[in-house]
C-alpha cells in the first residue's frame, strides 16, 4: 500500500527516509506541535514550495528543460483565485473556478511557449519562458484596474477557511477554526499533488522524460516524438505549479506581485531544486524545508549568535541579523560544493 | 525473389559544396543482409543517417514499404519500422540496462504518454525485455548503470536495443567495433539469427572481411559518396573497384 502510494519509489536511504518522516510529521500535526500564527504560516510555506519546486524539478530534474517562467505560472494560479474570489460571490464555488481556471490557463501558456521554443532548442525555452515571464510580471503590476498593480488583491474566500469560523473549542489548547481548516486543505491539497508528482515520474512517461534529459537524439531514435514529450512536461509541471499558486492564495488572502510573481522567487525555486537534488522529488521536500526555514528563521538565530558573543570583537558584527542573507548565500556554496547531487543525492550515496 | 522493404531512389545530400551521398539507388530485399564497405569518408555513416532521417535529404527518396519517407521525422520513421544501432555507442547512460532496453519496448506499445500507472507495473514490456537481455548475455548486469559498463557491454545493448524493437530494416553499424573476441561471436550469431527469420532486411556497415564473408548475401560498395558496386559477395570482393576502393587506395588508377 504504502510503497503503491509512493509509486514504488522508496527514499532509498534509511537517514533520507527518516528526515522525510520528520518532516511529514512536523507538517501534518504543525499547528498542535507549533502553535502560534507565525510557525503555522511557515508550515504551510514550506506545504505550497515543496510542492512548487517539486513541479519545478518535473522539467529541471528529469527532462532536463531549464525554465525561468515558474514563478508565472504560480502567479497565474493565486491571481486565478483572487480574481474568481473578487468577482464572484464569496463561496467555494469561486474557489474552485479560480483554481481550475489557473490551471488551465497556466498550462496553455506552457503549450504555447513549447510549441514556439522546444521544437528549436530546448536552451530556446530558457530564453522565451524568461522573456515571457517578465513581459507577465510588468504587466500584472501595470493593469492595476484588473490585478491591484503593485499593491495585489485583497479578497474574501469562504468564511469556512477563516479564523472567524468557530467549531468546537479547542484541541490540545489548539482553538479550533477556519484556519485550522484552511491549513488542512493547503497540507493536503500539496500532499496529494506531491504524490500525483511522484506517480507521473515513475509511469511509462516519466521513463520518456529522463530518456530526453539523458539523450534526446537517441530518444528520438527509438520512436518518441521528443517535442511532444518535453511539451507534455512543461504543461503538467506548469498546471501544478499554478495549483500551488492557488493553494498560496487561498492561505494568504491576498495576492501581489511580489508575493507570486517575483523573479526572486524564480531563483528561491532553483536553489530549493538543486540544494535537494535535482531529479528526486523528495529533493524538492529537503530544498524548500531547509531554505523556508531558514528564510523564515536564520535572523533569529543569529540575532541571538551575535548576543552571545557580545563581548568578542568583529562577531557580532558579522553575525547581526542584519547579514542573514550573506550567510544563506554561503550556506548555499558550502551546500552545492560538498553536494554536487543535492542532499538526497549524497544521503543515497552513504547508503 | 523476396519482396522489397527499404528502397533509396537518387539518395544525395550535400553539406556546403561537398557531395557527402551522391545519387545512390539501392534496393534491399526481405530476409537479406547487404553489407556496405568503403573507405573512412565514404559516406557509408551518412547514407546510414539518410535512411533513418538524422539528416534530411538534399535530393532524392527513400521508400519503405512503398510508402514515401523522405519527409518524415526520426520518430516517425522508426516507428514505421527503421531500426537503428549506431556507430558510436549512444544510450542513456544513467539509466539501468533494464531500463534502456525498456524503454525501446514501450515506445514500440506506444505506452509513453501513460502518466498514472507505474512503469514497473507493465509486466509484459518488463519480461520481454528481460529475454532480449538474456539473448545478448546482458542478464546478470540488468541492474547496472549503463555508464558503468564496459565498452564491449555497452556495444551489446546497442544491438539488445535493435533487437528489441524489432524493426523491418535493421541497421547496424560496425556492431562488433571494440568487442572482445569472445563478445563479437554473440552479436554475430544474433544477427545470423536475424536473417534467418526471411521478413526483416539487415543492413551491415562492417570493417571486418570475414565478418562479411559469413553473414553477407549482397555487398554494396560506396567510394565518395557514390555507389562504386553492388553485388554478389564473391564477385565484388574479387573486383578491382572494391581491392581499390577498400584498400585507399586512389580509383583512378585501375
Amino acid at each position: 500500500m504504502l510503497v503503491k502510494l509512493l509509486s514504488g519509489d522508496l527514499p532509498r536511504s534509511k537517514l533520507l527516509t527518516a528526515i522525510l518522516v520528520a518532516i511529514l510529521i512536523c507538517l501534518a500535526f504543525a499547528p498542535f506541535l507549533f502553535p502560534g500564527i507565525r510557525s503555522v504560516d511557515t508550515a504551510a510555506r514550506i506545504c505550497i514550495f515543496i510542492l512548487l519546486v517539486a513541479s519545478y524539478d518535473l522539467v529541471l530534474g528529469y527532462t532536463g528543460i531549464v525554465s525561468f517562467a515558474h514563478t508565472m505560472f504560480f502567479g497565474i494560479g493565486a491571481y486565478g483565485v483572487a480574481l474568481a474570489c473578487s468577482h464572484m460571490e464569496r463561496g467555494f464555488g469561486a474557489l474552485i473556478v479560480g483554481t481550475l481556471s489557473g490551471a488551465v490557463v497556466a498550462a496553455l501558456a506552457a503549450f504555447l511557449i513549447g510549441l514556439f521554443s522546444l521544437r528549436v532548442r530546448a536552451i530556446f525555452f530558457a530564453m522565451i519562458t524568461l522573456a515571457v515571464a517578465s513581459a507577465v510580471a510588468v504587466l500584472v503590476s501595470q493593469l492595476s484596474g484588473l490585478t491591484g498593480g503593485e499593491d495585489g488583491l485583497n479578497y474574501k474566500i469562504p468564511r469556512e477557511l477563516t479564523p472567524a469560523f468557530k467549531f468546537g473549542g479547542e484541541l490540545l489548547g489548539v482553538k479550533l477554526n477556519g484556519k485550522l481548516l484552511n491549513y488542512y486543505v493547503v497540507f493536503f491539497g500539496a500532499l496529494m499533488l506531491f504524490l500525483l508528482l511522484l506517480r507521473i515520474v515513475n509511469s511509462p512517461f516519466g521513463r520518456v522524460l529522463q530518456a530526453i534529459r539523458e539523450n534526446d537524439f537517441r530518444a528520438e531514435a527509438v520512436g518518441y516524438r521528443v517535442i511532444a514529450y518535453r511539451t507534455g512536461a512543461a504543461c503538467i509541471s506548469a498546471a501544478i505549479a499554478a495549483l500551488a499558486g492557488s493553494l498560496y492564495a487561498i492561505w494568504l488572502r491576498y495576492v501581489g506581485p511580489d508575493t507570486v510573481l517575483s523573479f526572486e522567487i524564480m531563483v528561491d525555486i532553483l536553489l530549493m531544486v538543486v540544494i535537494g537534488g535535482m531529479g528526486t522529488m523528495y529533493g524538492a521536500v529537503i530544498g524548500a524545508t531547509l531554505f523556508v526555514v531558514a528564510q523564515n528563521y536564520l535572523q533569529e538565530l543569529m540575532q541571538v549568535a551575535s548576543g552571545a558573543v557580545e563581548s568578542v570583537p568583529l562577531l557580532p558584527d558579522l553575525l547581526s541579523p542584519d547579514r542573514w542573507l550573506m550567510w544563506l548565500g554561503i550556506l548555499f556554496i558550502l551546500s552545492v560544493y560538498f553536494f554536487p547531487t543535492g542532499i538526497v543525492g549524497r544521503l543515497r550515496q552513504d547508503d | 525473389m523476396s519482396r522489397v522493404l527499404l528502397q533509396t531512389h537518387d539518395l544525395t545530400v550535400r553539406f556546403g559544396g561537398h557531395v557527402a551521398v551522391d545519387h545512390v539507388s539501392c534496393s534491399f530485399r526481405a530476409g537479406e543482409l547487404t553489407a556496405i564497405v568503403g573507405p573512412n569518408g565514404a559516406g557509408k555513416t551518412t547514407y546510414f543517417n539518410l535512411i533513418s532521417g538524422q539528416i534530411p535529404a538534399s535530393e532524392g527518396k527513400v521508400e519503405l514499404n512503398g510508402r514515401d519517407i523522405t519527409r518524415m521525422s526520426v520518430s516517425q520513421r522508426c516507428e514505421r519500422g527503421i531500426g537503428r544501432a549506431f556507430q558510436l555507442t549512444n544510450l542513456f547512460p544513467n539509466l539501468s540496462v533494464l531500463e534502456n532496453v525498456r524503454l525501446v519496448i514501450q515506445a514500440k506499445a506506444k505506452m509513453g504518454f501513460n502518466l498514472f500507472s507505474m512503469a514497473e507495473s507493465h509486466s509484459e514490456v518488463t519480461d520481454r525485455a528481460i529475454s532480449v537481455l538474456e539473448k545478448v548475455r546482458l542478464y546478470d548486469l540488468r541492474e547496472q548503470k549503463v555508464s558503468e559498463l564496459s565498452h564491449g557491454n555497452q556495444r551489446k545493448l546497442e544491438v539488445a536495443m535493435l533487437i528489441a524493437l524489432d524493426p523491418l530494416v535493421y541497421m547496424f553499424d560496425e556492431p562488433t567495433a571494440g568487442m572482445s573476441v569472445d563478445e563479437a561471436p554473440v552479436v554475430l550469431d544474433l544477427i545470423a539469427e536475424l536473417k534467418a527469420e526471411k521478413d526483416r532486411t539487415i543492413l551491415l556497415v562492417e570493417h571486418k572481411m570475414d565478418v562479411i564473408r559469413t553473414l553477407a548475401d549482397r555487398i554494396i560498395v560506396l567510394h565518395n559518396g557514390a555507389l562504386a558496386a553492388d553485388g554478389d559477395p564473391a564477385e565484388v570482393m574479387a573486383s578491382d573497384v572494391v581491392q581499390e576502393a577498400y584498400m585507399g587506395k586512389e580509383l583512378e588508377d585501375v
